[in-house]
C-alpha cells in the first residue's frame, strides 16, 4: 500500500523536521536511501530548484514533488497530507494547553542546541547535494565548481536578489557551458 | 482595533492567497500575512501575528503551515485549522503537480538537462547562503559550534539518523544552558 506508506514517511519528515523547508532537506536523502524507487539523490537536487522558484512553502513543494515522483498526483497530495497533519496536531495542542510556549525557557535552552544541530543537518545535505553536483565518482567537474564559487560570491553579495534569478543565472550557464561536464 | 469573525470559507480563500503569493515560504510568507489577516481581514492585531510566527518557528514541520494552522485554530476550532492549512498549501499541490507532469514530457531533452545541470549548482549556492545565514544566527558560541561540529562529522561519518540528532540537541541545549547558569 503505497499511499499507506508515503503519508506515514511524509508524517515522519513533518514530525521531526525543525526550522522550515530547508530543514526537510536531510529527511529527504534518507528516504532517497531506503526508498530509492520513490526518489533519487539526483532528483532532489531538481526539486529543491523548483520549489524554490515556484509560490508556495519549498518544505510543502517538496513534498508534493516527492509524492508526486514516487506515485504520480495522488501521491502528491498524499506526501503532503502526510507532512502537515504534525503540525496542524501539535499546533492545536499547543493553542489549547500552552499559552507561553514561545516564552518557556525551557523550550529556549532546547531550541539553543536545536538550532546548531538543523544547521548541521542542512550543511550535511548540502554536502551530499555537492557530492553529486560537483564531483564525478571522486574527480572534481572544473566548470560545476568554479560556477558554483562564482555563485556563492554572487549570493552572499547580493542577498536581496530573489533565487529565481540565481536558479535562472545556473540554468543559462548550464546551457551555455552544456553542462553536466 | 475591532477584531472581526471568520468563516471557514474565508480562512481557506485567505491562505490560498498567501501561499499562492508567497515565494520561498516560512519567512518570505510574512507580508502577505500581514497583508491578509491584519489590514483586510482584522482577524489578529500585529502582536498577535508576531507571537504565532515566533510558535510556528519553534515547532515541528513547516513555518508556513504552523503559522496557518495556528491562526485558522483561533478563529474557527479545529475546523478552522484544517481550513486555513489546506488554503496555505492548495497551490503548491497545484502547481508542482501541474510541472512535475510536464516535466516527465521533457526530461530526455538535452537542452533541459543541460538547463538542470547548471540549476543544480545554482542551488548548491542557495543553500549555501541559506547556511551561512541560519550559522550567524545559531552559532553563538564555542558550545554550539562543537556541537554543529560534531552533527556534520557524525551524520557523514557515523550515518548518524537525523531523527537521532533531534533528541541529542534538545539534550545538549538544556545541559549546556544547565551548567551554564550553575556556573554563573
Amino acid at each position: 500500500m503505497i499511499y499507506l506508506a508515503l503519508f506515514w514517511e511524509f508524517f515522519k519528515i513533518g514530525l521531526f523536521s525543525l526550522g522550515g523547508g530547508l530543514a526537510t532537506l536531510p529527511f529527504l536523502y534518507k528516504l532517497a536511501e531506503t526508498h530509492p524507487h520513490w526518489i533519487s539523490a539526483q532528483a532532489i537536487a531538481d526539486m529543491i530548484a523548483i520549489s524554490e522558484s515556484t509560490p508556495g512553502p519549498i518544505g510543502i513543494n517538496m513534498a508534493t514533488f516527492a509524492g508526486f515522483q514516487a506515485a504520480g498526483a495522488v501521491g502528491g497530495v498524499i506526501a503532503t497530507l502526510g507532512e502537515v497533519t504534525p503540525s496542524v496536531i501539535i499546533i492545536i495542542l499547543i493553542a489549547r494547553f500552552l499559552t507561553a510556549f514561545d516564552k518557556n525557557q525551557k523550550v529556549k535552552d532546547a531550541f539553543y542546541g536545536l538550532r546548531p544541530a538543523v544547521v548541521a543537518l542542512i550543511t550535511y545535505a548540502l554536502l551530499k547535494l555537492m557530492g553529486v553536483t560537483l564531483l564525478n565518482g571522486g574527480a572534481v567537474l572544473p566548470i560545476e565548481t568554479v560556477l558554483y564559487a562564482v555563485l556563492v560570491c554572487c549570493v552572499l553579495v547580493w542577498k536581496k536578489v530573489h533565487p529565481i534569478i540565481w536558479i535562472l543565472a545556473g540554468a543559462v550557464a548550464g546551457l551555455l557551458f552544456q553542462l553536466p561536464s | 482595533m475591532k477584531k472581526r469573525e471568520a468563516g471557514l470559507w474565508e480562512l481557506y480563500i485567505s491562505f490560498l492567497k498567501i501561499g499562492g503569493l508567497t515565494f520561498g515560504g516560512g519567512y518570505a510568507m510574512l507580508p502577505m500575512l500581514q497583508r491578509e489577516v491584519i489590514d483586510r481581514h482584522h482577524w489578529v492585531d500585529e502582536q498577535e501575528v508576531l507571537d504565532i510566527y515566533a510558535i510556528g518557528q519553534c515547532t515541528p514541520g513547516i513555518i508556513a503551515v504552523n503559522t496557518a494552522t495556528m491562526i485558522g485554530y483561533r478563529k474557527r476550532g479545529v475546523l478552522g485549522a484544517i481550513a486555513a492549512t489546506l488554503g496555505e498549501v492548495t497551490p503548491s499541490l497545484v502547481i508542482i503537480i501541474t510541472l512535475a507532469s510536464l516535466l516527465l514530457g521533457v526530461q530526455d531533452s538535452v537542452w533541459i538537462q543541460r538547463a538542470f545541470g547548471g540549476i543544480r549548482v545554482a542551488v548548491c549556492a542557495l543553500i549555501t547562503q541559506a547556511i551561512v545565514n541560519l550559522a550567524r544566527k545559531s552559532l553563538v558560541d564555542w558550545q554550539t559550534i562543537v556541537l554543529y561540529l560534531l552533527v556534520v562529522g557524525a551524520s557523514l561519518f557515523a550515518h548518524l539518523s537525523p531523527l537521532a540528532v533531534i533528541p541529542i540537541a534538545i539534550v545538549y541545549g538544556l545541559a549546556v544552558q544547565y551548567f551554564k547558569r550553575r556556573a554563573a
